[in-house]
């Protein structure tokens, strides 16, 4: 039991974390709870401290709204936070819809579907040309585009005001991971990813990676949803600088002899290298 | 030429133009569904709510004014309720707005899409001052203008006896009987929607419509002559507004006009 804690010991703060934020806007819905009251586009703490998306108050800028205070401080928290600790640190820790990827992905490795190269292939960059899109068609539209069709804004707002057909959405993200590309939504498509990649590049916060202790597994490549982040793995002992890492721990659970640790890194080092 | 053919051109050109034909096709999609899912004007809105074209744009979608109401009356849209996704609404027939005093869900909204600021008049704030709908009545399938002795609708009115009234006329079928005919006084109207709520007929026959769909304007063409300050609305009107042609009658001024009998008798303005 405790090498199963072990084993998932960024997994389970992980899980339960996602599920404490969930709980927590469901009960000041439904109970009135007052400790953080919204949803993931905007919410406020305790009454007192706002915390609104950037990404969607940017497409709501490019939608011609007018921003109010309230929401530019909420941002402002949020893009602080999110320079500190790392962006993606929302994919892994927050977001719901990581779960029914991650979930995807694991019954992909029960079943070993599919592991071979696909016939189509998308490549990674392919979410921050949907930001492009989406900030040209939030202009057109006057709305805020992405925010309209977005599995997060459904799976969110689904599980604390109720889904609709929401459901269908998120059962068909499920299907295009479990059968069509691994991580094929968060890790290729998901603009707001993306977005957060972008603003969490240079965060403290990073997992170093210590060549003279890899045993060449490969088990982190195995496990990694960003692959393309562990270029160095087994050639270089430096932290992984790669914009897309979500700071999921997965290779350090995975990894036999501890050669990712987690570590603060300032952003001159980062900048050298 | 044959650099024109070498591979990596030709590949590069291939997974180009392959970029293009997916995005196309998701792009339109998207596009398709961005227009179907803006601004719809057969919803009704909390309190305080911006016109609704700046509505969608400038709705966060937090939900904070659906878990401030305290009777669950406004819901938070869902794909499947096929207006803007994640926006409050409500529908009177199944819970009306209660009008609560404090205002808890324009109180709540942290992007003034809800602005308490259109609650204000002569800078008093009062829920009163909301103009979610209008009640229309269906004098066909009303009770009360059948002759019954109804009143559900004036008595589950908020604002009873000044956005609802009764018109006291004799029934002439029995000639011993009074109607009492619920009208809705505009000015006063907040849309709420507790007479929908309450109206017994099936469907009720006296519903909320959405301000959009009946509110008139008088436009300026017309002054009201006999209330002086009217004149100054043609003030502020945009001059494109006012178009008048020129024709021989209204060349001259209108007093002119009524003065000049033998014009008039002359039959002069047969333009």
């Amino acid at each position: 039991m405790s090498s199963f804690i072990y084993k998932n010991r960024f997994l389970i703060p992980r899980r339960l974390t996602q599920l404490l934020i969930m709980t927590l806007y469901i009960g000041a819905n439904a109970y009135g709870w007052n400790i953080v009251r919204g949803d993931l586009s905007s919410s406020i703490f305790f009454d007192l401290i706002p915390l609104s998306d950037p990404f969607v108050v940017l497409q709501m800028f490019f939608g011609g709204a007018l921003i109010s205070a309230d929401i530019l401080m909420g941002v402002g928290i949020v893009l602080f936070f999110y320079a500190v600790v790392g962006g993606r640190f929302f994919c892994s820790w927050v977001c719901p819809v990581n779960i029914i990827t991650e979930t995807a992905t694991w019954l992909r490795k029960k079943f070993n579907l599919l592991e071979k190269e696909n016939a189509i292939s998308f490549s990674r960059n392919i979410r921050y040309w949907v930001i492009a899109i989406t900030l040209i068609l939030s202009f057109i539209f006057s709305i805020a585009a992405f925010d309209m069709i977005s599995p997060i804004g459904i799976a969110h707002r689904g599980i604390i005001f109720g889904f609709g057909f929401g459901w269908f959405f998120l059962l068909s993200i499920f299907l295009f991971d479990l059968f069509s590309q691994k991580y094929g939504w968060c890790g290729h498509v998901c603009p707001l990813g993306g977005f957060n990649a972008l603003i969490g590049k240079y965060s403290l916060i990073k997992v170093t990676h210590d060549k003279d202790k890899c045993l060449y597994s490969m088990a982190c490549f195995e496990a990694c949803p960003e692959v393309e982040i562990l270029s160095m793995v087994g050639m270089i002992s430096k932290p992984i600088t790669g914009a897309s890492c979500i700071k999921c721990g997965q290779c350090i659970e995975v990894c036999e002899n501890d050669a990712f640790k987690v570590s603060i890194v300032s952003i001159t080092k980062q900048i050298k290298g | 030429m044959e650099k024109l053919n070498s591979p990596d051109r030709r590949s590069f050109l291939h997974k180009f133009m392959q970029g293009v034909g997916y995005s196309a096709f998701g792009v339109i999609m998207w596009s398709a569904y961005l227009n179907q899912a803006q601004a719809k004007n057969l919803i009704l809105r909390p309190p305080g709510a911006i016109p609704e074209k700046d509505f969608v744009s400038t709705c966060i979608r937090c939900g904070m004014c659906v878990q401030a109401c305290p009777y669950d009356v406004l819901k938070l849209s869902t794909i499947s309720d096929a207006i803007s996704i994640g926006t409050p609404f409500f529908t009177p027939r199944k819970v009306a707005c209660h009008l609560c005093s404090d205002i808890p869900c324009a109180s709540a909204c942290p992007t003034n899409t809800l602005d308490l600021n259109l609650l204000r008049v002569d800078d008093k704030l009062s829920i009163n001052n909301s103009k979610m709908g209008l009640a229309t009545i269906n004098t066909k399938t009303c009770l009360a203008y059948m002759g019954l002795q109804c009143t559900m609708c004036i008595r589950a009115c908020p604002l009873a006896d000044t956005a609802i009234v009764l018109h006291n006329e004799r029934n002439p079928r029995t000639d011993m009987h009074a109607f009492l005919k619920p009208v809705v006084n505009p000015d006063y109207c907040t849309g709420c929607g507790m007479c929908e709520h309450a109206c017994p007929t099936t469907i009720a026959s006296i519903q909320i419509l959405p301000l959009s769909l009946t509110k008139g304007d008088i436009g300026s063409f017309y002054v009201i002559g006999w209330k002086k300050e009217d004149e100054h609305r043609l003030d502020v009107a945009k001059s494109t507004d006012i178009k008048v042609q020129r024709t021989k009658r209204n060349k001259k001024s209108a007093i002119d006009n009524v003065n000049d009998v033998d014009g008039i008798l002359k039959g002069l303005y047969n333009e």
